[in-house]
């Protein structure tokens, strides 16, 4: 078993890109900071040849319903939905790009941040979303082509 | 602008670059934060830092009772944790301020202006006749020197010579456990984990010539 340190070095990037993908700031690097702590409290009993990739994004998944969660209770709602910037979508930066994302719908959004920023299999999607790996790869490609579909249309006027 | 051909691959690629930006700043200061709150929440088994020295660049771990390793560079490192990981734990984390103090040590011992250390020891990766004579080890004063052959009597085992140096050979914590004092019968420098050269220098280091 690799010494925590390196898995920490080696996947704490992949974590805090799905963290910033469905978390603002800080609560971002709250959920990245929660996930490697519970990681670290079962790592020793983790077993040998797991997808440790995987598995911290699944902690990761379920640190960010927590935050959602307890933001929930203090939530100020948005009185108008911003326009989507006229910019081209590479330039966007982090916040811009997060609002654009919450008009997909859930599944679709966290579809598309675990395979394209987690990198996890279509098959470790369905686990966490509790669908079928048909679905999971069904989200996926509609939150891509709905995510075209509302930057394009946003560019438009 | 162009977004009607906006591709699948061209927002995956946005999504990768945007969400990773300056990523390593804000990991350095969240690994950091780890530590403490694994320290914190008792779960730092192993605590880790290198430090520069004439002998090359030393590994420092240590557990919660106190420094478990030492380890040259050409023990490899990343070799030396893998191992750590197995026989301690591997919760294992760099953590540089829970060594200040043994590293000023090793800065005053290298300018000759400390002649023994003064740190807690954690001797779990040493049973037996080889902590016995680790123990006796520490009984070799600064700038003096014993033989395989004298270790072994002051252990308590005259016969125990290949066993002595063994556990010289072994030892977990060189340096402060002063393996390097140990020499041959016939005045030879003998072997040394961290090189022949590195015992010649800490040996005349010692000598203070």
């Amino acid at each position: 078993m690799q010494p925590f340190d390196v898995v920490v070095v080696e996947h704490g990037p992949v974590v805090l890109r799905v963290c910033r993908a469905l978390l603002r700031g800080a609560d971002a690097d709250d959920a990245w900071s929660e996930t490697f702590l519970s990681a670290l409290a079962a790592y020793p009993k983790l077993q040998d040849g797991s997808n440790v990739r995987g598995w911290l994004v699944t902690i990761a998944h379920r640190k960010s319903l927590d935050q959602i969660r307890r933001q929930g209770r203090h939530a100020i709602p948005v009185a108008a939905v911003p326009d989507v910037p006229t910019r081209e979508i590479t330039d966007l930066t982090d916040d811009e790009l997060r609002e654009v994302l919450t008009r997909l719908t859930e599944r679709q959004r966290r579809a598309v941040v675990y395979r394209h920023l987690g990198d996890l299999t279509y098959a470790e999607i369905a686990g966490l979303l509790e669908c079928s790996r048909d679905a999971a790869r069904r989200s996926v490609a509609d939150g891509l082509a709905n995510l075209r579909k509302i930057y394009t249309k946003g560019n438009e006027r | 602008m162009n977004t009607n051909s906006l591709a699948d691959q061209d927002v995956i690629d946005a999504l990768r670059q945007t969400f990773s930006h300056d990523m390593n700043t804000d990991l350095a200061r969240l690994r950091t934060g780890l530590t403490s709150a694994a320290e914190k929440t008792g779960m730092l088994d192993v605590s880790y830092r290198t430090v520069d020295s004439p002998i090359g660049r030393l590994l420092l771990a240590a557990t919660p009772t106190g420094l478990v390793r030492v380890a040259f560079a050409c023990e490899d490192h990343d070799d030396v944790l893998a191992s750590l990981a197995e026989t301690i734990s591997p919760r294992i984390m760099f953590a540089s301020a829970r060594f200040d103090d043994v590293c000023r040590q090793f800065d005053e011992y290298f300018q000759r202006r400390r002649d023994r250390f003064e740190v807690q020891l954690d001797l779990q990766l040493v049973k037996g006749f080889r902590r016995t004579v680790l123990g006796h080890l520490l009984e070799v004063r600064y700038g003096h020197t014993a033989s395989y052959a004298e270790l072994a009597r002051l252990s308590g085992n005259a016969a125990a010579v290949r066993a002595a140096a063994s556990a010289c050979s072994h030892n977990p914590l060189p340096v402060i456990v002063p393996c390097h004092r140990i020499i041959r019968t016939d005045g030879s420098i003998g072997k040394y984990l961290g090189g022949v050269e590195a015992k010649h220098l800490l040996l005349t280091l010692e000598r203070g010539s």
